[in-house]
């Protein structure tokens, strides 16, 4: 059995597509088959509801009268910095960013209650933000500081760009120190206190087509609220790792890299996150369909959380120092369950991704695609796979000292 | 008998030298367990109480003691989730000391029992979105 692109499409078009979510199609594979199952069904959705640290946003904020240069200069949104090395009034702000005057960790573990992320959530929330620019002044562009309002309506372009999201398959946190630490995967209590996880699992887009197959650069997906696409692959993107016989990742590996128009999304779907101790972020919606082009391609989207695994790593020693030891591999059925077994002690669980929300994800995608509101594209170039020779690279630091 | 209720109390600045809460226990018959005891840079003292004993006599503690000028008030409505915030992701389940935070194993929706809520507050920063918040 195959079915091409187009044909989807059209029945899409018929309103007659068959989509189902990635949770829902588990069951319909155990009760009808590969076979039967891949000829009806058209489209699965999946779902992934995170932080992801890096998210930020391009906007182009309009030309103030007399006209500021913004670039090369310094930008704030709600004393937020954002990035001014390009053109006049282009800027890009990024969700870790936080105010000069956020205390930090001065006292710790700080706060950051306010960062970028939160001031892409307060824009597409509608809110009006304290814009401020200060510039060195030019002939042609002689404003020197400009202080308004401003909001995402009445912008030019604001275009969501988040160079690294949906990483397939994440590190299980914990910690074998003797304090409490802050993190990005949390609040890590002592001597396996707790283990934190963040991936939605048996729904989340790349574990259901583990060899790209499907999502490639141009695939249209759910972004925040509203529709993106996949721009290219994501950084840090690592497809050559330890799988399973199933070809499921044992460990971080594909990413990808993703942008929509913001102002179609919703602070539903992008929500400004805070770690405690560690720094600012958003959080961020993102759903994927997948064609089901060939029987292969839907028994990979029958994948279940007992299938897939990922590594626990100390947040402690292990992680800061880079070094590659885990302390074993579980399975998402068991972090799910709400206790995994450590060195042979019971540890309670908790994710920061959140799986219901993701599950609403992958239910609004279907929900657009059986409306004919939304269309499945063929990606215009795959994602680097497992033979592509892409590798994540760590630093190598070569000392100043020695030749450049 | 009266079991576990949970109140929070509040003291002036001219009562916090004032022995008050063993009344609870001599003229009261009340028994106590301190959750939580603070006194503000402002000199206020903030005791967060659970009280057992006869609700008679539970009833007339408390009247003694907003005569005497101690404000007193449920804790339940202390800490609270902000349900538009909240996205269930679940980060504070295993920072609760007392599991008042539960993962609905169907829903994987997080529910939040405030019953069993000691108001510790470790909740409050340890939650990404800051849904959680304190009234006090």
């Amino acid at each position: 059995m195959t079915k091409s692109i187009a044909e989807i499409n059209e029945k899409i078009a018929k309103g007659q597509a068959v989509v189902v979510t990635a949770e829902e199609v588990i069951d319909l594979v155990n009760k009808k088959g590969v076979a039967k199952a891949a000829k009806e069904i058209d489209v699965v959705t999946t779902g992934t509801f995170g932080p992801m640290c890096s998210s930020g946003a391009f906007f182009n904020l309009g030309h103030s009268k007399p006209r500021i240069k913004a670039g090369g200069g310094h930008v704030y949104l709600n004393e937020v910095p954002a990035y001014t090395g390009i053109a006049a009034v282009d800027i890009f702000l990024g969700a870790t960013a936080i105010p000069d005057e956020d205390p930090r960790n001065r006292i710790h573990p700080g706060e950051f209650n306010y960062g970028g992320g939160h001031v892409i959530e307060d824009l597409v929330a509608g809110k009006d933000v304290r814009l401020v620019i200060t510039a060195h002044g030019t002939d042609c562009y002689p404003r020197r500081k400009v202080e308004t309002w401003i909001n995402l309506e009445s912008m030019n372009e604001a275009l969501l760009f988040d160079i690294r999201n949906a990483y397939q398959n994440y590190n299980v946190a914990v910690n074998l120190g003797e304090r409490t630490i802050y993190t990005y995967m949390g609040l890590l209590k002592p001597n396996l206190g707790n283990a934190n996880y963040s991936t939605s699992g048996q729904l989340s887009p790349l574990f259901n087509d583990p060899y790209y197959k499907t999502i490639g650069i141009g695939t249209r997906i759910f972004l925040g609220g509203g529709t993106g696409y996949v721009a290219w692959h994501g950084t840090q993107h690592n497809p050559n790792v330890l799988r399973t016989e199933k070809g499921l990742p044992r460990r971080g590996a594909a990413t990808l890299a993703v942008t929509g128009d913001l102002k179609q999304m919703s602070p539903r779907w992008l929500v400004g996150t805070s770690f405690i101790g560690y720094g600012a972020t958003l959080t961020v919606g993102i759903g994927v369909p997948i064609p089901i082009l060939s029987e292969e391609i839907l028994s990979y989207t029958a994948v279940t959380d007992n299938e897939i695994f990922a590594p626990i790593v100390d947040y402690f020693e292990a992680y800061p120092q880079r070094s590659p030891d885990i302390l074993g591999e579980v399975s998402y059925a068991q972090l799910k369950s709400g206790k995994i077994k450590i060195q042979g002690k019971d540890v309670p669980t908790a994710s920061l991704s959140s799986y219901s929300r993701a599950v609403e994800i992958a239910n609004i995608l279907k929900d657009w695609i059986q409306k004919g509101e939304f269309y499945i594209t063929e990606s215009v170039s795959p994602l680097p796979g497992v033979d592509s020779g892409v590798v994540v690279k760590p630093m190598q630091e070569r000392p100043f000292e020695e030749e450049g | 008998m009266t079991k576990g209720k949970k109140v929070v109390l509040r003291f002036p600045h001219r009562l916090v030298d004032k022995p008050i809460v063993y009344r609870l226990v001599k003229d009261y018959d009340l028994q106590f367990n301190i959750l939580k005891a603070s006194v503000t840079p402002k000199e206020e003292g903030l005791l967060v109480l659970e009280l057992s004993g006869k609700k008679k006599s539970y009833d007339e503690a408390i009247r003694f003691l907003t005569e005497a000028g101690v404000e007193t008030q449920p804790l339940v409505q202390d800490v609270f989730r902000n349900e538009d915030r909240c996205t269930h992701c679940g980060a504070c389940v295993t920072i609760c000391p007392v599991n008042a935070f539960i993962v609905d194993p169907v829903t994987r929706r997080v529910d939040f029992h405030d019953t069993k809520c000691i108001a510790c507050e470790l909740c409050i920063k340890a939650c990404p979105v800051r849904a959680m918040e304190v009234r006090l």
